[in-house]
């Protein structure tokens, strides 16, 4: 189950597990490379085309940071959506629900109902009261050198996590569709991520995610019309033929295990669109929804938006926007997913990458004309090549946002004290992108093979534990001050950060050294079991964390039969080796019986399939039992998980609010309170908010 | 544009001010509370409501997806609902509030 959850929210990350067993090539045919190279080669000069368009344009810091806050507010909803929907949301989703059925989709819902919180409480007044940064808020009326130096740790830290998940992610994907080297991969992502940054500034970042986002959508699109159309667009006709595939039903029996012996087939295909396939702790569920819920809004990518467009009404059409684009994304992921699965199959799926996340692209190779076709590479080209100018994309916002609060918060607010020259300025915004982004490619290269899945759950939630509740409270309570924003901030990510190290997120080497062995060594038969009743965790605080006299809760368990002793893979392989020999003796044989000849080649193609796949479940064991060699405990020092969620968010963003609360109740600050008058009526009605830049 | 000499606390207190305030805290926490409990009866529907999720209402499709669905829906409606009223009342109302700033009549 923890190496299925390690697939939970990241997707990008879950590549990073599979990705070293498709070394060498990619799911594009090397007799089809040039046209992938001559897709990535069209986007990326459309991409460098902008970027020198925006560099004429980009000289002062506004121009730098916020576009000149020139940005309509549709122009932004399609920028907004392009940040989003990167490669964790766009390959991810589609590939668990290709994967999981129903509850892949449920999973996406939470990232569009994040974007209520974004569009009721902080949009509007973070484009009334900011000028660039999260920083800037936070400053606004409290201590500004204190406030700002946290607010920009906090920015460098969710950014850096997000980042680092992506640069992994994307040299992975890059990899495993066309076969390029990890680390040429990352260089190549940070290169051109750079050149948008440093030359084009924030016009050039957010006019590549308007294309990508175009892009994305209309790829989308076409697809689905070839996955729907030969059913009328008729919901329960698609749907039916989902549950009637046999596909989908090899699938749930495969997820299901020994539950699946009782059920027909029908009920089987009707498991894929009910929930509990993939998603099995509720607690863990609503700890993943609180950090995206109140997470996306605190996030500084997403943040820095809002100060591109001109007026507060723009920033809420461009939610608005945000909204029906990401929102209509998801629903066509419902169809991409369980049309991959059907067409595809998840079997085929899971083995180009484990996490799903080739759900997408093999579709579109498929409905293309299939692997051979000149159309379907075409389709697999243009979609990988979306996928990666997504990567691009996603990381240079972040990188944006990491570089202002380097270079405005930290040097040009602190160390300057708020006095550094309009041009000094710019050249400061410039130098950090820079630096930001060499860090970038330093940490993606250092995290290759990395277990780093738990990043992206990370950045969500630091960014509701700190970030959100500092925004939030500075905006809408009087009495909250600097003394509460900095304790909340700190308490909160560190909070957030210590509980994801002692959770089931990390790898624990007894239990990877276990299972390699069984892979290794085979499992001993076990005897029939009786049905067993759900067990009650003893208290709610032991649904939390593995404590001292704790009785963990497991759910119900229904009876199962006898299982015989499984081989260890080197005795599997050498039976396996033996079917193929007699297989391959017997076909001359078989040339008159047409219907044996067949049958023994189908056999012959399945035992070569299963060699193969036990030659990698081996290769794999035998890594991980040399990677952890003599390793017993975490690198917390733990065998297995203290804190048993996946997400802290559940106990980081209360006390994140808690602490901003407290803090600010038992100091007094007498300019938080006097400023309180000024900001609440200039959040309320954009009085003496920062101006759009003329041209 | 930039005026360092409003009154703040003047606009802070005037009766426009002070129903503009009171009607959007309203609306929005109304509306943000609503989204929140009606996002978590997803995933909560979905672990302990498990038979009614599975009952299948219209073909193959069961009320876990149409469920799913509606959460697509009731936040387009959320976000259409607060755009309109914000449109067509909070920014009249600011409007307002900044007209009395510019010509003088809060100070």
């Amino acid at each position: 189950m923890s190496s299925k959850l390690n697939k939970f929210i990241l997707s990008a990350a879950a590549l990073s597990s599979s990705g070293a067993a498709f070394a060498g090539n990619g799911a594009v045919a090397d007799e089809f490379k040039w046209m992938t190279f001559t897709v990535f080669g069209v986007i990326i000069a459309i991409t460098m085309a902008i970027t020198f368009w925006a560099a004429r344009t980009t000289h002062s810091t506004s121009e730098f940071y916020a576009a000149g806050r020139s940005v309509s507010g549709i122009q932004n909803g399609w920028a907004i959506a392009g940040d989003y929907l990167s490669a964790a949301s766009f390959l991810g989703i589609a590939g668990l629900i290709s994967l999981y059925g129903y509850d892949g989709f449920m999973y996406s819902v939470g990232w569009l109902v994040a974007y209520i919180t974004v569009l009721l409480v902080i949009a509007e007044p973070c484009r009334n009261i900011g000028k660039y940064t999260m920083g800037d808020i936070l400053a606004f009326r409290n201590d500004p050198k204190k406030t700002k130096t946290v607010a920009a740790l906090s920015t460098i830290t969710v950014s850096t996590f997000y980042l680092t998940a992506q640069m992994v992610g994307g040299g992975v994907l890059i990899k495993t569709l066309i076969g390029i080297d990890y680390e040429i991969s990352v260089i190549g992502v940070g290169i051109l991520m750079l050149a948008y940054v440093v030359f084009g500034g924030m016009k050039a970042t957010t006019w590549v995610q308007i294309t990508k986002a175009v892009l994305l959508v209309t790829a989308s699109i076409i697809l689905v019309i070839l996955v729907w159309s030969p059913y009328g667009f008729s919901l329960p006709d698609y749907l039916q033929a989902v549950v009637s595939d046999p596909d989908v039903q090899k699938q749930v029996t495969k997820l299901l295990g020994d539950k699946a012996t009782t059920m027909t087939p029908e009920e089987l295909g009707q498991r894929f669109l009910e929930p509990g396939l993939f998603l099995k702790n509720p607690i863990d569920q609503i700890s993943l929804g609180m950090a995206l819920v109140l997470g996306t809004a605190g996030m500084p990518h997403i943040l820095m938006r809002f100060f591109t467009v001109p007026t507060a009404q723009a920033a809420r059409t461009s939610v608005i926007w945000a909204m029906g684009i990401i929102g209509g994304f998801y629903v066509l992921t419902l169809f991409l997913g369980t049309g991959a699965a059907m067409l595809v199959g998840s079997e085929k799926i899971a083995s180009v990458d484990a996490g799903g996340n080739m759900a997408g692209p093999l579709l579109a190779q498929f409905l293309g004309g299939g692997e051979n076709s000149m159309l379907g590479n075409f389709f697999l080209a243009f979609v990988a090549a979306v996928a990666f100018a997504t990567i691009v994309a996603v990381v240079a916002g972040l990188v944006l946002a990491a570089a202002s609060a380097m270079a405005h918060d930290i040097y040009v607010g602190v160390i300057r004290g708020d006095k550094a020259t309009p041009k000094e300025q710019v050249v400061a915004a410039r130098v950090a992108s820079v630096i930001v982004g060499i860090i970038a490619i330093t940490v993606g290269i250092l995290a290759k093979g990395q277990n780093v899945a738990h990043l992206v759950a990370l950045a969500f939630a630091v960014a509701a534990s700190s970030n959100l509740p500092a925004v939030f409270l500075t905006l809408y309570w009087k009495k909250c001050n600097t003394t509460g924003i900095i304790l909340g901030m700190v308490v909160g990510s560190l909070t957030a950060i210590g509980l994801v190290m002692v959770s089931p997120n990390m790898s624990y080497p007894k239990a990877i050294i276990a299972s390699a062995n069984k892979v290794l060594n085979g499992e001993p038969a076990q005897p029939a079991k009786e049905a067993q009743p759900a067990i009650q965790a003893s208290s709610f605080a032991c649904e939390l964390f593995a404590l001292e006299g704790c009785v963990a809760s497991k759910p119900a368990q229904a009876a199962s039969a006898e299982k015989p002793a499984k081989l260890g893979a080197a005795e599997k392989l050498t039976k396996l080796n033996e079917k193929v020999t007699t297989l391959e003796a017997s076909i001359p044989t078989l040339s008159a019986d047409v219907a044996a000849l067949e049958k023994a080649q189908a056999d012959l193609a399945k035992a070569k399939k299963d060699i193969a796949a036990t030659e990698k479940a081996r290769a794999k064991a035998e890594d991980d039992l040399k990677k952890f060699e003599g390793e017993t405990t975490s690198i917390m020092g733990l065998e297995k998980p203290f804190f048993l969620l996946k997400n802290p968010g559940l106990i980081s963003i209360p006390l994140g609010f808690l602490l901003v609360i407290l803090g600010s109740m038992f100091t007094r600050d007498k300019r938080a309170e006097e400023m309180w008058d000024e900001l609440y009526v200039r959040q309320n009605t954009g009085i003496n908010a920062e101006a759009a830049s003329a041209h | 544009m930039s005026n360092p000499n409003i009154n703040w606390a003047a606009i802070d207190t005037n009766p426009k001010f002070q129903a503009l305030h009171r009607k959007k805290t309203v609306f929005l926490w109304g509306l943000m509370i609503f989204s929140v409990i009606y996002y978590f009866m997803l995933p909560i529907g979905a672990a302990y409501y498990q038979d009614l999720f599975k009952t299948k209402v219209w073909g193959v499709i069961n009320v876990g997806i149409l469920f799913a669905l509606s959460e697509f829906v009731v936040a387009w409606t959320i976000a259409f609902v607060y755009s309109r009223k914000a449109n067509a009342e909070f920014d009249a109302m600011a409007q307002e509030i900044i007209n009395d700033v510019n010509n003088g009549s809060i100070r």
